[in-house]
């Protein structure tokens, strides 16, 4: 390519570079959520399992002042239960993905740099990951062992190393044949430094934009599990208020009860994917043209 | 396998001593690559010895065989009276600090995510030389002396850079830890013609400045010729001709050499465009030819060419060729 | 354009008219920044079998310029001026109207043949391909005329070739394949977008030798694009010389070189080393970095790196003057052979072209 169509392209991509405005929407949305659901219990939220029953009206009572969200079929606040459910939702999404760059980054680490035997091993164990059905071992886990909140987190978590360690690998791989990391082994630099100060800056900034991606993924896996009755047996969860809302009788006259807990999950997932693509392409270097 | 001979091996301060270099790759179950087979040659201190040769010749791979990385198949790298081959691995590292290399792309040579003067600063950081404020000084000193302002190599990342200051960074890095030898592996083929001759006027000003021994990688025949003092002529892992840069040009004696020079468009034109002697297509290095590796392509191979390799022969002046019928006669040795 | 149309231009050009014709020819990229000027204003012409060699460094404009005659640029293109290809102008022509020419009349030949074949697809195909499409051919006589076209670029075992894929082959066959290509319809007119610069030196040769070939035997002409100097010297009847979007100097080849009278063209050559100088020689060299094409300077876009500038030269752009011959025009104040060029000279040669007062490096 010319310089001159290099610089049209790059002058597009310039723009590309600043966050934008839709950016910091999505991050201002995702901190209230984290903040409310972070200090949940010292905030002046309702008891998400209490039944706020009025006597002479039948529930779900629709969004008023005393409930801003509504409330389900049982007089349960769903304000109360959507940000009580956040807590549950975003730790299991926190946890999967934490596990995910942990393990998964280490291993596809050390797998896309030392290559050979290390790759070998290393790969062959992401495809067995990735061969098991996610559902069905869930639902072993879920059968075998109690369903709690660090189950199911620890759960997710398993399932995500695999396609997170792949992504390092694979950015690994592409980094690792470049010419600095050939140079910084020939200033004298040994393998460890090499990983942590040439490879990892480079290899950690697409991960993390992937990390807000998996996270969305695990929230909706988590609901999907819920639907299942495989979720976290105490407590409201999104997955479980949704469907909790869905399956009423109430639906029709009542919508609210669905409909407004989908909204946030909604919401909190496109939040987090879109400011993942925003890092990723902020992120993005470009090279000059010589 | 049999080399291209010693006899080009010179006394003297000998900063490098290559013999007998041989460095074969595995490619899929049963070839190996024979990418370099033999060849050996020597560096005097504060010389510039170039290595020519086209795609596949080797003259890289010759590069970082020296660099141990990585270390060859077989023979032996004096560095400094220092045998490279036999040395642990920590003792390889530590001589590193005294043999650097410029690699061919500028920009993809530096850490993209670090600012430039960091990756200056992190051959010294590596190997904790001098206080903070002694590392910072020599630093700036350096990106002074290959042009490039400190402060804004402070707060840039390579990108930021055009191809030729990525290069000339690259310079400063290698020059940090004041290493004896510098390997250029193609520093300036990525770089437009007038950029070109900065790097290498840089080049040259820095060697005598800092007093320092080159082997200047390349397969442009005129910027060899341009910055080296003996040149090294590589066909598919063997060596041609060793001569001194002026001997080479002026009186060429291998057949593969003479079609080189004959191919490079001289920007002048009265001169003779027409093709060199040569035909065919570069051969396989995985099962390369047998006797001389040139002689399908030569003009004047005859039966001998298939079946013997030809050993450097002196031609007089530190000029030796490796050819059973070079273009000019061999002297007798006495 | 249509058939009929071809052949009323070939009568025409018989008859002495240039086949290509360019008249203050403009590209513009519309970018954030503003006006990006890759092209500013180039005037040429080229006859039936002429070799045209533009030359430039990065940023120069050169390929931007093939592009434009060519029709292969993005939307954010705006095109001015006019370029007329067997009389008729092209300029406005869209995709839909370019495709009938692409192939038949006018094709490319790429850098990097590697990027420039279809992977996946056999060579055979990808020659048989514009024939049968833009010459109707049947499979029969599409897969002779491959053949034929594979010996003529001179690729030896060409039966065996037609079934192999592009990783199969070398960089010096791939590019000859590329060449088989684009001349498959019998073109007029061959563009070279710095064919051999991927290529090794002795492949170089070969390809420009068969590039020349081609072109007396099918009487096309050809446009070569390069950065090298040397390139274009043994191959070219007359040498462009792009700096900054602009043509600064344009003239036969053998004037050119023999009476260089540009700035850049002359620090051009000098920075290039020479096989017949003698090694250690002190390259010139040209400070500073291309110009911004967004901003370019005020006057002569080349005045902020030239050792031979004057006052005059950063306020007033200079205009395209003829010399004595009226084929050779440039784009200079002050050129070589002026009395404050060759004062100026005088002084530079004295410090070995190194001036204190350039400090700035590329």
């Amino acid at each position: 390519m010319s310089d001159a169509t290099a610089q049209a392209n790059a002058d597009g991509a310039a723009s590309k570079r600043r966050l934008g405005v839709g950016f910091w929407i999505a991050v201002f949305w995702l901190f209230i959520v984290f903040f409310a659901a972070t200090f949940a219990p010292w905030l002046p939220f309702k008891d998400p399992d209490n039944n706020y029953i009025v006597s002479g009206e039948r529930p779900p009572y629709a969004p008023s002042g005393t409930h801003p969200f509504g409330t389900d079929q049982d007089a349960r606040d769903l304000l109360a239960r959507t940000v009580f459910g956040a807590r549950v939702s975003l730790t299991v999404g926190l946890v999967a993905i934490g596990m995910g760059m942990l393990f998964g980054g280490f291993m596809g680490i050390m797998a896309g740099y030392f290559r050979g035997w290390w790759d070998r091993v290393i790969s062959f164990v992401f495809i067995i990951f990735l061969s098991f059905p996610a559902l069905v071992l869930a639902i072993l886990i879920t059968a075998l062992l109690e369903r709690s909140l660090r189950t199911i987190s620890i759960t997710l978590g398993i399932l995500s190393i695999a396609p997170v360690g792949r992504i390092a690998r694979a950015t690994t791989i592409s980094f690792a044949d470049r010419e600095f990391v050939l140079a910084a082994r020939t200033l004298g630099a040994k393998n460890g430094r090499i990983i942590i100060r040439e490879l990892l800056p480079n290899v950690l900034i697409p991960m993390s934009a992937l990390a807000l991606l998996g996270m969305a993924v695990a929230v909706v896996a988590e609901g999907g599990l819920a639907f299942l009755g495989l979720s976290v047996e105490k407590g409201p969860t999104w997955g479980k208020v949704i469907l909790t809302g869905a399956g009423s009788r109430d639906l029709q006259k009542a919508p609210w009860i669905a409909i407004i807990p989908i909204i946030v999950l909604f919401l909190t997932v496109l939040a987090l994917n879109f400011a993942g693509d925003r890092i990723r392409a902020y992120f993005d270097v470009r090279e000059t043209a010589l | 396998m049999a080399g291209t001979g010693k006899a080009h091996l010179r006394d003297g301060d000998k900063v490098l001593s290559i013999e007998d270099l041989v460095v074969e790759f595995k490619v899929g179950r049963d070839s190996t690559v024979k990418a370099v087979s033999g060849i050996s040659f020597d560096v005097l201190r504060g010389e510039t010895l170039g290595i020519v040769g086209e795609s596949g010749c080797g003259k890289s791979t010759t590069g970082r065989a020296i660099m141990q990385i990585p270390p060859p198949t077989s023979g032996s790298i004096i560095f400094e009276g220092a045998e490279l081959t036999e040395m642990t691995s920590s003792a390889v590292r530590e001589a590193r600090t005294r043999v650097q290399m410029i690699f061919q792309d500028p920009v993809s040579s530096l850490n993209p995510r670090r600012s430039v003067r960091d990756s200056v600063l992190e051959p010294l950081e590596i190997w904790k030389r001098g206080t903070k404020e002694e590392r910072n000084k020599l630093v700036d000193e350096i990106l002074e002396s290959v042009g490039i302002d400190p402060a804004r190599a402070a707060e840039s990342k390579p990108h930021q850079f055009s191809g030729g200051q990525c290069q000339r960074i690259s310079v400063a890095r290698a020059l940090v830890l004041d290493p004896t030898l510098i390997i250029c592996d193609e520093p300036v083929s990525a770089l437009d013609v007038s950029v070109q001759a900065q790097v290498l006027n840089l080049l040259e000003d820095l060697k005598e400045k800092f007093g320092l021994t080159l082997v200047f990688i390349a397969h442009d025949l005129a910027v060899v010729k341009n910055i080296s003092d003996r040149v090294a002529v590589m066909y598919l892992g063997k060596l041609c001709e060793v001569a001194s840069s002026d001997d080479l040009y002026a009186r060429p004696a291998h057949p593969y050499t003479n079609v080189l020079l004959d191919s490079i468009p001289e920007p002048d034109p009265e001169a003779d465009h027409s093709v060199g002697k040569i035909v065919g297509e570069p051969p396989s290095p995985i099962s390369p030819p047998s006797g001389c590796r040139f002689h399908p392509r030569c003009a004047y191979a005859t039966d001998i060419c298939t079946r013997q390799e030809p050993q450097l022969r002196p031609m007089g002046d530190g000029h030796f060729v490796a050819c059973h019928h070079p273009v000019e006669t061999p002297v007798e040795i006495r | 354009m249509n058939k009929n149309d071809i052949i009323q231009s070939d009568r025409r050009i018989e008859s002495g008219e240039p086949l290509l014709e360019l008249i203050d020819l403009k590209t513009h990229f519309k970018t954030e920044r503003g006006l990006v000027r890759a092209v500013d204003g180039v005037t040429l012409s080229l006859k039936r079998g002429e070799s045209l060699g533009v030359v430039g460094e990065s940023g120069s404009g050169k390929t931007v310029l093939s592009r434009s005659i060519m029709g292969l640029l993005p939307s954010t293109a705006v095109k001015h001026g006019s370029v007329k290809f067997a009389g008729q102008d092209i300029v406005g022509f869209s995709a839909k109207q370019m495709r009938h020419l692409w192939g038949a009349e006018m094709s490319m030949v790429f850098q990097n043949p590697l990027n420039s074949l279809n992977p996946l697809m056999k060579i055979g195909k990808q020659i048989t391909e514009p024939l049968k499409l833009h010459l109707g051919m049947d499979k029969a006589t599409a897969t002779a005329t491959a053949l034929q076209l594979l010996r003529d670029v001179r690729i030896p075992e060409p039966e065996r070739r037609l079934n192999q894929l592009p990783h199969e082959l070398s960089g010096g066959m791939r590019q000859r394949v590329m060449i088989a290509i684009a001349l498959a319809c019998g073109p007029t007119l061959l563009f070279a977008d710095e064919p051999t610069t991927a290529l090794d030196v002795t492949v170089q040769a070969q390809i420009l030798d068969l590039i020349g070939e081609q072109r007396r035997d099918r009487n096309m002409s050809v446009i070569l694009v390069t950065h090298d100097l040397g390139v274009v010297a043994g191959h070219t009847d007359q040498i462009a010389v792009m700096y900054g979007g602009k043509l600064v100097e344009h003239a036969p080849t053998k004037t050119l070189f023999a009476n260089m009278k540009m700035p850049y063209t002359k620090s051009l050559m000098r920075s290039i080393p020479k096989l017949s100088d003698p090694s250690h020689t002190r390259l010139a060299t040209i400070p500073g970095r291309p110009p911004d094409l967004v901003n370019p300077p005020l006057g002569c876009n080349f005045a902020p790196r030239c050792m031979y500038a004057l006052p005059k030269c950063h306020v007033e752009e200079p205009p395209l003057t003829p010399t004595a011959d009226p084929k050779h025009v440039y784009a200079c104040w002050y050129p070589v052979g002026s009395p404050e060029f060759e004062k100026r000279d005088a002084e530079l040669q004295a410090t070995g072209y190194m001036p204190e007062d350039f400090s700035a490096v590329s």
